[in-house]
Order: C-alpha cells, then sequence, then structure tokens
C-alpha cells in the first residue's frame, strides 16, 4: 500500500524545509481554552511565531490576550483553566499541559502581567533568580553584565529591595530577570501597564534593541497598539477570544478600522477628538 | 523577691531557648515556603530522636555517637520528604484548612508509629557535653552580702545554645549564598512568578520539609541530651508555636528572637521566691505556670502587633 505523501509530510521531511527560517518555533493550532470547566475564553485561535520576530497581540480588556500567553506558559494550570481543544507547538514539542516551569525550561520565558518582582528580594537577587534553571557560571555573569548594559539604571539599584522600586524600574527589572534565563521566546504581557508614557517609549524601544541584538523572538500582549506595532514585525488583533485580525505591522498600521479605533486617527490621517463620535459608534466591533 | 537570683534564672531561661529556636525555624521554614503551619514538627523530631538513640543505643545499632546522629538526622530528613511527598503533595490545590488538618492527623500518627517502634520506656539518652564541672562566673555589678556573686551555668546548656545558634547562622548562610537558598526564598515569596522563572516548587517544598526534619531534631537531640528522651519530648513544641507567632510567621530572625524571649520568660516565671507582690501564694501559682506565661505574652504582643514583631510587611506599590 503506498501512503499519500501530503505537503505536510512532505516539508517535514525536506531538509530546506526544517533549515527554512519562515518555518515557525511556536506555533499555536486552533485552541479552546476553558476555565472552571464551564468559561470559555479562547475560541480557535490560530497564530505563530517565527525565530526573531517580534509578533504583537492587540486588543482590548477581556479579549483573551493574556489567556493566549498564559496558555503557551503553562500559567493556565495554575488558574484552573485548560486547553480544551488544539495544541501549542514549540520546536515541535507540544506545550499544552506541560507545567510552567518546565516550559520556561525549554527557553520560553514569560514576562507577568504588573511585573511580578520577588519583593523582598533586592534587585540583583531578582535577576539572578532567573538564571536559576542556567548553570554555566561564566556566562551568568556575563548575561548579568547585558542586562546591566541594556538598563543602565539598574547597577545603581542592585542592593535595594525590590519592592520599592519605581515602576519603570520594576518593569526594567523584570524584563531583565526574563532576559537572564537567556530564553530563545520571550512572552511579554503588558509591559506598558501603569507606565508614564516616556517611559513605555523606553521599554519598547529596548524590546526592539534585545530582539536585534540578542536575536531572541519575542511575543508582547498589549493595549496601547500605537507602541506596539512600531516594536512589532507582525501583529494580532484579538477580540472576544478570538483573533479576527491579523499581518504585517506595516500593514495593520495602515488599516483603516485600526487607525480608528486603536490609534486615534481618520482615514485621513489626523488625530480626531472622540467627542466627536457618537457613542454607540464608537462601540463598533468586528464580530457581533 | 529574690533579686540575687534573677540573673541566674534569666541566663538560664535565655539559653534554654536556643534548643527551641531550632524547632521554630523548622516551623517557619515549611510556613514560608508552603504557607502551611506544621503541627507534626514536634513528632518529626521525636522521631529523628528516637532513631539517633538507636543508632547509638546497645539495644540498637551501638554506633558511636557522631555517627548516630548523622544517621538520625538523615532519617528525619527523609521522613520530612516522605511526608511532603506522600501526604501534602496529593493535596495540592486543596483549602489550606484541610492540609493544615493534615499536619495535626500526621502528628497523631507519628506519634503512634514511635510508640510502636520504640516503646513508651524512659530512655537515657547520651551526653553529648561535659556534664561535670559547670561554668562558673563572677557577676561584675551584683554583690550578695559584699561577695561577687557567682553565675553558674551548665555546660550542656551553654554549649546547646552555642550549637543551635551556629545552626542559625548556617541556615541564614544557605540562604543567603547558595543558589537553592535563593530559590527557596523566591519561592516563599510568590508561588507563580517562581514557576515562571522555571523553579520547580514541588523540589523546594520537599527541601524545606527535609530541612525543617533536620533543624528540628538537632533541636531534639539537644534538649535530650540534657533531660533525658521519651514520648513526652513533642511537648517542646508548646514552647515553639508561641515563639513562631510571636517572631511573625514568616521571619527567621523573629524566630529566633521569639524563641530567646518566651525562653528568658520561663526563666523569670520559675525565679523562686518572687513573692513581692502579690504574696507567697500568688507567687506560687505564677512559678508553675510556665507553660501557659508564653501564651499570656503572646496574646498581648498579638493583640498589639497582629504580625508578630517581626512579621513581613507587604509592600504595596501601584
Amino acid at each position: 500500500m503506498i501512503f499519500p505523501l501530503t505537503p505536510t509530510l512532505l516539508s517535514s521531511f525536506s531538509p530546506l524545509a526544517l533549515s527554512s527560517s519562515s518555518l515557525p518555533m511556536l506555533k499555536i493550532n486552533n485552541i479552546e481554552v476553558i476555565y472552571s470547566d464551564v468559561i470559555l475564553v479562547l475560541r480557535g485561535i490560530s497564530l505563530s511565531v517565527e525565530q526573531g520576530q517580534v509578533v504583537s497581540l492587540l486588543g482590548a480588556n477581556g479579549a483573551g490576550k493574556s489567556t493566549t500567553l498564559k496558555a503557551i506558559s503553562g500559567l493556565l494550570l495554575r488558574e484552573d483553566g485548560a486547553v480544551t481543544r488544539g495544541n501549542i507547538e514549540f520546536d515541535g514539542q507540544r506545550l499544552d499541559r506541560m507545567a510552567p516551569e518546565e516550559v520556561t525550561r525549554l527557553g520560553i520565558v514569560q514576562v507577568l502581567e504588573g511585573r511580578r518582582l520577588f519583593q523582598h528580594l533586592t534587585t540583583e537577587e531578582n535577576l539572578l533568580t532567573g538564571a536559576l534553571i542556567r548553570s554555566d557560571r561564566a556566562g551568568i555573569k556575563q548575561s548579568l553584565e547585558q542586562v546591566y548594559e541594556y538598563f543602565p539604571a539598574l547597577p545603581a539599584l542592585r542592593n535595594k529591595t525590590a519592592g520599592y522600586l519605581s515602576g519603570g524600574e520594576q518593569q526594567m527589572v523584570a524584563i531583565g530577570r526574563a532576559l537572564m534565563a537567556k530564553p530563545r521566546l520571550m512572552l511579554l504581557d503588558e509591559p506598558s501597564l501603569g507606565l508614564a508614557p516616556l517611559l513605555v517609549r523606553d521599554i519598547f524601544d529596548i524590546i526592539h534593541r534585545i530582539n536585534k541584538e540578542s536575536g531572541v523572538s519575542i511575543m508582547v500582549v498589549e493595549q496601547n497598539a500605537n507602541v506596539a506595532l512600531r516594536a512589532a514585525d507582525y501583529a494580532y488583533v484579538m477580540e472576544n477570544g478570538r483573533i479576527v485580525l491579523d499581518g504585517t505591522a506595516a500593514q495593520l498600521a495602515d488599516n483603516a478600522d485600526i487607525k480608528e479605533f486603536y490609534l486615534g486617527l481618520t482615514a485621513v490621517g489626523e488625530r480626531k477628538s472622540y467627542r466627536n463620535v457618537k457613542h454607540y459608534k464608537r462601540r463598533k466591533r468586528w464580530l457581533g | 523577691m529574690n533579686w540575687q537570683l534573677l540573673p541566674q534564672f534569666a541566663i538560664t531561661g535565655f539559653l534554654n531557648g536556643g534548643p527551641i529556636a531550632l524547632i521554630a525555624l523548622g516551623i517557619v521554614l515549611i510556613f514560608k515556603s508552603s504557607e502551611i503551619f506544621n503541627f507534626s514538627q514536634g513528632q518529626m523530631l521525636l522521631i529523628g530522636t528516637l532513631s539517633t538513640w538507636w543508632f547509638w543505643a546497645e539495644e540498637g545499632l551501638g554506633l558511636p555517637l557522631w555517627a548516630a546522629i548523622i544517621l538520625g538526622l538523615t532519617v528525619s530528613a527523609i521522613l520530612g520528604l516522605l511526608i511532603e511527598r506522600l501526604t501534602l503533595r496529593p493535596m495540592t490545590g486543596q483549602p489550606l484548612l484541610s492540609i493544615i488538618l493534615m499536619t495535626l492527623a500526621l502528628s497523631q500518627f507519628l506519634q503512634g508509629m514511635a510508640i510502636l517502634t520504640f516503646g513508651t520506656t524512659q530512655r537515657n539518652f547520651p551526653a553529648i557535653f561535659e556534664v561535670t564541672s559547670p561554668y562558673k562566673i563572677s557577676l561584675p555589678f551584683f554583690t550578695y552580702n559584699n561577695n561577687p556573686m557567682m553565675l553558674i551555668l551548665k555546660q550542656n546548656l551553654v554549649w546547646s545554645f552555642g550549637v543551635a545558634m551556629l545552626c542559625v547562622i548556617l541556615l541564614w548562610a544557605f540562604f543567603q549564598y547558595t543558589r537553592t537558598g535563593l530559590s527557596m526564598r523566591a519561592t516563599a515569596e510568590d508561588h507563580e512568578t517562581a514557576q515562571s522563572v522555571g523553579i520547580r516548587i514541588n523540589h523546594i517544598f520537599g527541601i524545606s520539609w527535609a530541612l525543617a526534619g533536620i533543624i528540628g531534631t538537632v533541636g531534639g537531640i539537644l534538649i535530650a541530651t540534657a533531660s533525658g528522651l521519651d514520648l513526652s519530648l513533642p511537648i517542646v513544641v508548646l514552647a515553639a508555636f508561641p515563639a513562631v507567632l510571636l517572631g511573625g510567621l514568616e521571619s527567621i530572625p523573629g524566630a529566633v528572637i521569639g524563641s530567646l524571649l518566651i525562653g528568658l520568660t520561663q526563666g523569670l516565671v520559675a525565679l523562686p521566691n518572687n513573692d513581692f507582690i502579690l504574696g507567697a501564694e500568688a507567687a506560687q501559682v505564677i512559678r508553675s505556670s510556665s507553660e501557659i506565661i508564653p501564651y499570656i505574652i503572646l496574646l498581648i504582643v498579638l493583640v498589639i502587633r497582629p504580625d508578630g514583631l517581626f512579621g513581613q510587611k507587604r509592600i504595596e506599590r501601584i
């Protein structure tokens, strides 16, 4: 009997396809996530992140962005959530059902929403916890110096208790801690949350730099479409647990709906005042 | 009041707090890492101490004392690991209260096991320190009938205290300077974040239980070498519980200072002839209440400072 050679089978056998850079490192295939066995939060999400890419996940509150990240990092399990359909693959390895600490050890590190430092540890101790999964002493030291180079404000704070740092400083430590793990993919959950606009800009500039210099892939969840699109290569827009739009950052920044609803620009490109828009019109959604 | 005896009793009580501190530390360790208040600490150290005795005794293996102590500590570490693995890990996700009640049940189970395996007879625990010649120190400012006052301290009291404090320092250094220590401190702060940086928190829980077993047993051995070994040894946790709460459940220095304070008050309460205010009859009552006094102090402190003396403040920053 002859097995039919499907295109997917073919490509997985071809060495050319394996070495190709367009092979996604992270692939989410049509996942459905349910919390506490009853609350359906994600209704079939598919997305992929390629090696060295920055991917943004945009959307309003409650769209399911953070849940998507938690499904990847495994933290979903801690909140009584489960992937009930579809699967998540990282370099061909299934991630759904894997404990969060094991996902981290594979090289996927999440920077949790709201920074979540170890409050009573010092700045440097917080950074070092990021490297607990590594055992190369020299490499860890080198990473620490690299983090201090990315965030020049941190060396002066190295012995300060992390809980007393400012919001911006805490975000830097949180990103630095993730970098200490030498991740292959970094998941950032709303790094702009509660930060002054200028600081948000700085943080995204550094995210961009980290991506370009160390080649780590980054997936960032944001409500602030403006900064997120500037730093990203590719973006997905989520609403009500579904992906409603996706494209390269340039395509999305050009999209009329995105302009109107996320960037606050009219079709001509000028800023418009929301005072002139009728309330019901503002509530437009892609899905009814 | 017989004030001439005050320094003697105060210092004896204070030094007695040393071994209690180790037992209190075991409770704090487990509480810090997993928010479980371990009611079976006393029985864990009973089994550890009894095994140490068995490894040493003629009826048992008859090993040299140092080997018996090492083996006894190993047994208590394994016991801690087993408890964590067999009874607590399957309960992950259950309400904390159920888990805490589980430790209460464990304490009864372990006590029963101790009776079954070792019997109920009083054992002679070997003397680790010199028993005869006590230290005599003349006090500088106190005099009695124009003679300088002497402080008489049993050698094993002083050395037990020294060993206990050495253990405290070692434990502190372990937390401060090792990678496992850092993982444990991180886990104590926030389980979710700890997992997200790749710490296997189940391993950390296991290590905490093993460590708690070890230092508890060191405390148990120090107590047994001074006052003999029988099945009532777990009663020492009645002094360790208020010490832990007094210091603030999550604080390691708090547990140590709390224990020393408890020791000190117990010493002061035992002071003979302290009938200066209430009369002889009341003094007799107070003297025989050294087990209750820590709890009375605990009550007063908790009313004033609900987090204990050194409880961790939650840092809130938005």
